[in-house]
């Protein structure tokens, strides 16, 4: 039988950029299974993460654009200033309503819309930060038997973001970001 | 309120859907669903209320709350010069050919509160267009498009606003454009003494005008293809040969059949120039 369809969620926001190219560098090229990268920024702001992504990674990293379908092999970039939903058909929806945690794009927003869509198939991957976006979003993932990972707050550049994590999450695997990417190569089905 | 059964909250927002188009003539049929669910798990948490069904009463006996719930479930917000750069284009490279025309006529489809509105105003009066402009200003809510009349903001979002004048080409002073008073500004209503508001639904209502540019940023994300692909005909039959059509900087007319009659103007900022 073959496997449901998984993703990959993942968010930071202060030192998340720098712990998120830690994990996904070396992923290979045919990864397989889709991931969606969400990181706060300036709003207005329009200098290109995605360059920088493409760049270091052997993953192609795209900035997402609404309607797109996910696809295994790419990282998609929340885009300044919207919120990152998913459809049951596995496309994205953007969203320019109210700011959550002071940001949009929310962590929280494109956690818990992964989670309707994906159930126990999602795994969410929660970063360094300075804010407590993202906390509710792994908690619901964990309700619906999906996958709660959480950077080790001793690596976080940042911690408050991993710790409010844990104080949420109980059941959350603690991880640093070598051991993340082990985890998430042996999702890898080749 | 907690909506353990994913599947039962979906069909129970489904039939609701169905009932709003029979009972008040709204069709949301064709809104994109994650943000449909996700903004009736927010009203429903907002306004306290532990069940559909307790939703539905409420929204078939009494209109007033089912305006209330209209305005909350299509998404109103907005902001002054969202992505300078999108302005600074307009500003360099749509405004001076449509300053070739004796008279100008412009639709802000989905103007909500009026933020953009303002803004395109702005721009219009530095590049002495202004007076012989006409905007047409429509969204889909009544509520709003009062409020967007009234051109009264929040004094506490003049600072990212001014900002993102000055990113955009702004010329002057800002705050020579606005009063202030207790915590809001009101923006010069001689501004808008050239716009029409109208109440108009982009999902049921047809073309109603001709016009050389026609501004519908981020209003089209909230709707599937097929919706999107109605709103597109609109545009192009309401628009003049080498008109301009300026979307948000997500949405694009690639996947639309009547891309091959439009030229990209401003490709990351998605401005449509329609050539056929």
């Amino acid at each position: 039988m073959e496997a449901a369809p998984k993703v990959i969620v993942m968010g930071g926001s202060w030192g998340g950029i720098q712990a998120s190219l830690s994990v996904l560098q070396n992923l290979p090229e045919t990864y397989s299974i889709p991931i969606i990268l969400v990181l706060h920024r300036l709003r207005n702001q329009e200098g290109s993460l995605q360059e920088v992504f493409d760049k270091k990674l052997a993953l192609k990293a795209v900035e997402i654009e609404e309607k797109e379908a996910l696809r295994p092999g790419y990282v998609y970039l929340a885009p300044a200033n919207y919120h990152v939903l998913l459809e049951k058909d596995h496309t994205f929806s953007l969203d320019v309503s109210e700011l959550e945690n002071y940001s949009r794009p929310a962590i929280d927003v494109t956690f818990t819309s992964a989670a309707d869509v994906f159930s126990e198939n999602t795994i969410g991957i929660l970063l360094s930060g300075a804010s407590k976006d993202g906390s509710s979003g792994l908690k619901y993932i964990f309700e619906k038997r999906g996958m709660a990972i959480v950077q080790e707050p001793e690596e976080a550049e940042v911690d408050t973001m991993p710790l409010a994590a844990i104080a949420m999450v109980p059941g959350c695997f603690i991880l640093d970001t070598e051991r993340i990417k082990a985890f998430l190569l042996s999702l890898h089905d080749r | 309120m907690r909506f353990d059964d994913g599947a039962l909250f979906e069909q129970d927002v489904e039939a609701l859907i169905q009932e709003i188009h029979t009972q008040y003539g709204y069709d949301f049929g064709g809104y994109a669903r994650a943000s449909v669910y996700r903004r009736v798990k927010r009203f429903l948490a907002n306004k306290s209320i532990s069940s559909m069904g307790e939703l539905r009463k409420a929204l078939f006996s009494d209109s007033y709350f089912f305006e209330n719930f209209l305005q909350e479930i299509t998404v109103n917000v907005t902001e002054m010069f969202r992505d300078p750069s999108f302005f600074l284009s307009l500003r360099t490279n749509v405004l001076p050919i449509l300053s070739t025309y004796p008279y100008i006529k412009i639709w802000d489809a989905g103007c909500s509160t009026g933020e953009e509105l303002f803004s395109l105003a702005i721009l219009l009066k530095e590049e002495g267009l202004l007076d012989r402009t006409k905007i047409y200003a429509t969204d889909i809510n009544q509520k709003v498009l009062k409020q967007a009349k009234e051109g009264i903001f929040s004094a506490s979002s003049m600072p990212a606003y001014t900002s993102g004048y000055y990113a955009s080409g702004g010329k002057q002073e800002f705050s020579g454009y606005y009063s202030s008073n207790y915590g809001s500004v009101k923006f010069d209503a001689s501004l808008i003494k050239n716009v029409v508001f109208y109440p108009h639904n982009l999902a049921s209502d047809s073309s109603f005008n001709e016009f050389h540019l026609i501004l519908c940023r981020n209003v089209l994300i909230y709707f599937n293809r097929e919706l999107q692909e109605r709103v597109f005909g609109l545009f192009d039959e309401s628009l003049v040969r080498l008109g301009y059509l300026a979307l948000g900087k997500k949405e694009t007319l690639a996947m639309s059949e009547i891309n091959n009659k439009y030229g990209l103007v401003d490709k990351s900022n998605r401005i449509y120039r329609k050539t056929g």
